[in-house]
């Protein structure tokens, strides 16, 4: 007997939509996170204002709040552009607000990171006549990647897990298959729990893959 | 455009929707740091069946996504008669009580991790030196191990507090009015999403940044020195 009624595929569609999901919005959100970042180290207090309160605020709000913002607040904006009702591409409102919220956390990540590499590298670099560009690409990067890559990892699985909550909005990912199976086949239960058990798979690969990048990056530096 | 005085005209609602959000916190917070505590011996626990269940426990939990959990219990419960029939089901069918016991399992996985490792870190000396001045087990656990874990596990307890009270958010999933639900039907009334969420938006902060606040003045009144 099929436990899940023939809705097995679909729920694995759905899945790879949430890793479509959660890949883009991992991309767009680290491209965001670094351009916070660099704002938060710029140095200049207006861009240093923004960066935190940016960082500040996102970090302080639900992540269905931006979902609903973005997609309601970009409906209208859209509407208001084109002159007529236009709805949201769900799978765009989804990856904008997971992107906003990720890049908030990976800019807190990268500030923390780059300014735990010791002050007396930079210095040393600029003694060996290194230019800025190169001692931030070639000293300080390298060494700030290895203290970022395992906040970096565990914030990437809760996004992951948090990419479920765009379904509220409609996006037909994993948690979206799973409400029609459920409703369609009144067992929710099952439906929900293999929904689940996809998810653990999804998070635990994720976790071991991250085990394994932190092995690689705590090896000794080649002298 | 942009109006201000909706903003404000849609305060009294949303803080009605805070007052819940708040209740909710409340309530998930308080089961979810009572249940950390046998998670965390179990973590630690000899028996090898109580360890490899505690972690079974915290994989699920923190494996999966929150809203899986919540639609699991408030939708899936329903699929099984004998629930129905139970003396649960009257909680069970209660948004309310099903987001306090599905977030509240859900933290209380994170926060056992954390008081788990807190506890395996005190140095096996301070247990002996309890035992030593005639302390049972229990007692020294309450009395010793206990506090001193805990105070090693608040600054990660301090944004579990954070993080829960953002979660309670899944709650307008299922119907509850808290503040994004307020929020959300606020914005299908009104048709002004900038301005409603702009403001659900700062109350959600401004109990954040008490939540955070109140959490460090705790820590620093704990660790003061004796």
């Amino acid at each position: 007997m099929d436990t899940l009624h023939g809705f097995g595929g679909q729920l694995l569609l759905g899945a790879l939509v949430t890793l479509q999901l959660a890949a883009t919005a991992l991309l767009l959100g680290t491209l965001l996170g670094a351009g916070i970042c660099a704002m938060q180290l710029s140095g200049r207090r207006a861009l240093q204002a923004v960066g935190n309160g940016y960082a500040a605020v996102v970090r302080g709000i639900p992540d269905l709040l931006i979902v609903f913002a973005v997609f309601f607040g970009g409906s209208l904006t859209l509407a208001a552009l084109t002159g007529r009702y236009v709805e949201i591409d769900t799978f765009v409102a989804g990856v904008v607000a997971l992107a906003l919220s990720f890049g908030a956390y990976a800019a807190e990540i990268g500030r923390g990171a780059l300014q735990s590499v010791p002050r007396t590298q930079r210095e040393a670099a600029g003694t060996l006549g290194l230019s800025r560009l190169q001692t931030l690409w070639t000293v300080v990067l390298p060494q700030a990647a290895r203290l970022a890559l395992a906040p970096f990892g565990n914030q990437s699985i809760v996004l992951l897990k948090q990419t479920s909550i765009v379904s509220i909005v409609g996006c037909d990912e994993l948690m979206r298959k799973a409400a029609e199976a459920s409703g369609a086949t009144r067992e929710p239960f099952t439906m929900y729990l293999a929904t689940a058990c996809i998810y653990l798979a999804l998070t635990g690969l994720a976790t071991l893959g991250l085990e394994w990048a932190e092995r690689r990056a705590a090896r000794p530096l080649a002298s | 455009m942009f109006d201000i005085t909706l903003l404000w005209s849609a305060m009294p609602a949303l803080l009605d929707g805070a007052w819940l959000t708040l209740k909710l916190t409340g309530c998930v917070i308080l089961l979810g740091t009572t249940l950390s505590i046998p998670v965390a011996l179990c973590r630690n626990a000899h028996l090898r069946w109580l360890r490899a269940a505690a972690h079974a426990y915290v994989l699920f939990f923190r494996g999966t996504p929150a809203l899986v959990q919540l639609f699991l219990l408030y939708y899936g419960a329903g699929q099984f008669d004998a629930i129905r029939h139970s003396v649960l089901w009257p909680l069970l069918r209660d948004p309310f009580w099903c987001v306090v016991i599905a977030l509240g399992l859900n933290t209380a996985a994170y926060t056992g991790k954390t008081l788990g490792a807190a506890l395996a870190a005190i140095p096996p000396g301070t247990r002996e030196a309890a035992r030593m001045l005639g302390l049972g087990r229990a007692p020294a656990f309450w009395l010793i191990d206990l506090p001193l874990a805990a105070r090693a596990a608040l600054p990660a307890f301090g944004n579990e507090v954070v993080l829960t009270c953002k979660a309670t958010a899944l709650a307008s999933t299922v119907t509850l009015l808290e503040l994004t639900g307020s929020a959300r039907l606020l914005t299908s009334e009104t048709y002004a999403p900038y301005e409603i969420f702009l403001a659900a938006g700062l109350v959600y902060l401004a109990i954040n940044y008490i939540l955070m606040r109140g959490m460090r003045t705790l820590e620093a009144s704990l660790n003061r020195s004796h």
